[in-house]
């Protein structure tokens, strides 16, 4: 149940951050939706390694670890674009 | 124990490094590395040749709990032709970068790019997937973004956004399938997958996300302002390998890993899909005023051929006749890489020349640059299907096939998108020719031209007249 | 026009998640069996650590975290590629850098805390570079316009000592007739170490550089061409 409960608020992040990328255009707010996507399947990902009274399974623990690098490393190349395009419309 | 699949991908990531580390040598390391690269994926495709598919477990775990690295006759012939492509764009891009922090900045992201390429091509777990999908990603739209144009960058912005939306929704079908299933290796999963809601949700997050990577219709509209606005080098690879990348793998999901639960309806949606890309990507094509751009929407409309296959590989029964058309299916693929490698290397170069790529005013330019007149001309042909090129046996098999499994409506679809592809390629030929040529020299500058050339002729004579040993490589011969 | 087509979307949005949370349920359903955990336990002596995420993100599936380090540094060389790095901020007041003194030093500890023992508890390469280049924002913000960090020459060795560590031991191993990245027993710790510590160092860099932004050869490192 805790499981459901957990990997289910993972599913919500992902349908919230699904919606916000496809319904708003400024580049900040795209970003912290693919962010709130990618914490959603993470989310599920811990749920699931959840395994009651034995220690969890490390496997998807490993996983949400590459996976947040992974994030952090494709959010920070889509602001510095995002901040090179900003400086070129300024010095217009 | 030589691992020539780990070779595959460290050897453009050592020299990917080398480059980063060294920017004043990155042109000459990186060169260096291509040709090791190239030996180390011939290694691959001796192999494969030999045994008929290889495998490594990496770390020296074996499958569930590590991750294993698998080439059989698919992932083979597109390394192989990734590893041309590659070759092709290196060479061009010493004579197209002349500045010297254009390369320095070209090369360590060009190499991380090919290692997440075959990567890819190797990979044989859905994260480790994951992980090389995004490392294409973030090098292609970085690399995509190397002209440093507003344009271009906003392009390449959207095109990296769109990719990590597709990535997301990969990775929740691949959740799925872990929460479901506990493994994670593709061989294992095919073995215990059943049709049931958990496979069928995974297999529309996974084919999503990998869909928009592919720019399959009606996901494509990143495409066309992204490969058009990026440095001809980097188109070539966009379009020629970044795309049919992604496509490969819906193709292993489709195929193998998800074989019981794709059904006859979900299988013909694709080539619905694929037919609606041919017939909008052929048609802007045609429509387009410049000459990337019109190579742009011709990718579109190649990944909507490549789509078409799905419903015929569903509907064929295991067999010598579904064997044709699978091998049918990666000459196509192969044929359009490489022409579009070299169209758009050719295009590099006239727009170069001539200053801008304006078809209408690209009058002249076969007598200044007759010998990337002449590489238009043969990716033409090649784009259009026009034997001896490869991709006129693949719509003739393809044709075939539809016929005998009663799927006759493709046949339509794909005279449409022949038409619609001769009309442009008929278009820019004639606006080239526009001048009585009378050329002084065939080559012009050989470091850039002589690439493309090769590329566009490997497409139209290489594979058209050696197809054969591709029925071999895949697996597929006679005796088979 | 906006609002009806964010109505769509949102409606689209909640019956996708409606039918993903039964989806969850049924995937929980089928797969309450053990998955890759007891293997993964059965395997840790093999590996030298006994964190057992350490040991999937360096033994069992060290393949994927190689890629992982790689697209750090894929992102870094995007980011440089884009231009030259904007100014960094005017120096800070006296309470400022007092704090930054202190901070720095604790959180370059910390960070060498977490690496050591990732080995046997939470912990490891990861967060102990997030510390660094946590270390270098600080230090940015607090005007130092290169974040702490080295010319840009030693930049550029730092940020690929990650991935070329991790896959000189990969070859190694494989010239030794293991196989890519299949450590020697009795060598597994002290490789995972090497690996670890070198990633930590990587990743610290490429996050404070990434945070700097900008092109590092615009001054010094290629004067001669262009």
């Amino acid at each position: 149940m805790a499981q459901l409960l957990y990997g289910g608020a993972g599913v919500v992040l992902f349908a919230l951050g699904l919606w916000a990328f496809l319904v708003y255009t400024p580049l900040l707010r795209k970003l912290i939706a693919l962010n709130i996507m990618g914490s959603g399947v993470f989310h599920l990902l811990i749920a699931i390694a959840e395994r009651g009274e034995l220690p969890p399974d490390p496997v998807p623990h490993a996983l949400v670890l590459t996976g947040i690098v992974v994030a952090v490393s494709a959010t920070a190349l889509a602001l510095a674009m995002g901040r090179r395009l900003e400086e070129d419309e300024g010095g217009r | 124990m030589v691992d020539s699949l780990a070779l595959a991908v460290s050897v453009p990531l050592v020299g990917g490094l080398l480059a980063t580390a060294i920017p004043k040598r990155a042109q000459a390391l990186g060169l260096l590395a291509s040709l090791v690269a190239v030996i180390a994926v011939a290694w691959v495709l001796v192999g494969v040749w030999q045994e008929g598919s290889l495998r490594s477990e990496l770390g020296g775990w074996a499958a569930p709990l590590g991750i294993a690295l698998v080439a059989d006759g698919l992932s083979a012939a597109l390394l192989a032709m990734a590893a041309l492509v590659a070759l092709g764009v290196g060479v061009y891009a010493t004579g197209y970068f002349r500045r010297g922090d254009a390369a320095a900045h070209f090369w360590p992201l060009w190499l991380l790019l090919w290692a997440a390429l075959n990567g890819l091509l190797l990979a044989a777990d859905l994260f480790n997937i994951y992980v090389t999908l995004e490392l294409l990603g973030l090098t292609a739209a970085a690399l995509g973004a190397l002209t440093g144009s507003v344009e271009a960058v906003s392009a390449n912005l959207r095109y990296l956004l769109v990719g990590l939306l597709g990535s997301m929704t990969y990775l929740l079908g691949v959740a799925l399938l872990y929460t479901a299933h506990g493994t994670l290796d593709l061989g294992l999963l095919a073995a215990v997958i059943q049709p049931g809601p958990v496979a069928a949700s995974a297999l529309v997050l996974m084919t999503a996300g990998l869909a928009l990577k592919a720019a399959l219709f009606p996901l494509h509209f990143w495409l066309p302002p992204a490969h058009a606005n990026a440095p001809a080098p980097v188109s070539a690879a966009l379009s020629a390998l970044v795309v049919k990348a992604a496509f490969y793998l819906i193709l292993r999901l489709w195929l193998d890993v998800f074989a019981p639960v794709v059904t006859p309806w979900a299988a013909s949606l694709m080539g619905l899909l694929g037919a609606m890309a041919i017939i909008w990507g052929s048609w802007r094509a045609l429509r387009s005023e410049r000459l990337k751009l019109l190579a742009a929407y011709s990718t579109v409309a190649q990944i909507g051929y490549l789509c078409l296959f799905i419903p015929l590989l569903q509907a064929l029964p295991p067999g010598s006749e579904r064997d044709d058309l699978f091998v049918a299916l990666v000459l196509m693929a192969l044929t359009h890489g490489l022409a579009k490698a070299g169209l758009f290397l050719a295009a590099g170069l006239v727009q170069r020349d001539a200053g801008h790529d304006r078809i209408d005013d690209l009058g002249g330019t076969a007598q200044n640059m007759p010998a990337t007149t002449f590489t238009i001309a043969l990716a033409g042909t090649a784009l259009i299907g026009l034997p001896p090129s490869g991709s006129f046996i693949g719509k003739w098999i393809l044709m075939t096939s539809a016929i005998e499994s009663g799927q006759w409506w493709w046949i339509l679809v794909i005279l449409v998108g022949t038409l619609l592809a001769a009309a442009y390629v008929f278009r820019v030929l004639s606006r080239a020719f526009n001048l009585e040529p009378t050329p002084r020299r065939f080559v012009t500058q050989a470091r850039t031209e002589v690439p493309a050339l090769l590329l566009a002729l490997a497409s139209v004579a290489v594979l058209g007249l050696a197809a054969d040993s591709l029925w071999r490589l895949l697996g597929m011969g006679e005796g088979a | 026009m906006k609002s009806a087509g964010g109505l769509v979307i949102g409606a689209f949005v909640l019956l996708l998640a409606i039918w993903l949370l039964w989806v969850v349920q049924t995937a929980i359903d089928i797969g309450a069996g053990p998955r890759l955990a007891e293997q993964a336990f059965a395997g840790l002596p093999a590996t030298g650590v006994s964190n057992p995420v350490t040991a999937v993100l360096l033994s069992y599936r060290g393949y994927d975290t190689l890629l992982e380090l790689a697209v750090l540094l894929a992102a870094l060389l995007g980011i440089w590629s884009l231009g030259a790095a904007s100014p960094g901020f005017q120096a800070a007041g006296a309470v400022l850098q007092g704090m930054v003194t202190l901070v720095v030093p604790l959180l370059i500890l910390a960070g060498g805390y977490l690496l050591w023992v990732g080995g046997h508890a939470p912990g490891g390469a990861f967060q102990a570079g997030a510390l660094l280049g946590a270390a270098g924002v600080v230090m940015r913000l607090a005007g130092d316009e290169r974040a702490g960090l080295p010319p840009l020459a030693a930049q550029r060795w730092l940020v690929v000592a990650g991935v070329a560590v991790f896959v000189l031991v990969g070859i190694a191993t494989m010239g030794l007739g293991a196989g890519f990245l299949a450590y020697p027993i009795g060598w597994s710790k002290w490789l995972i170490l090497a690996i670890e510590t070198a990633a930590t160092v990587a990743i610290g860099t490429t996050l404070a550089a990434a945070y700097v932004g900008g092109r590092p050869w615009s001054h010094a490192d290629v004067s001669g061409q262009s």
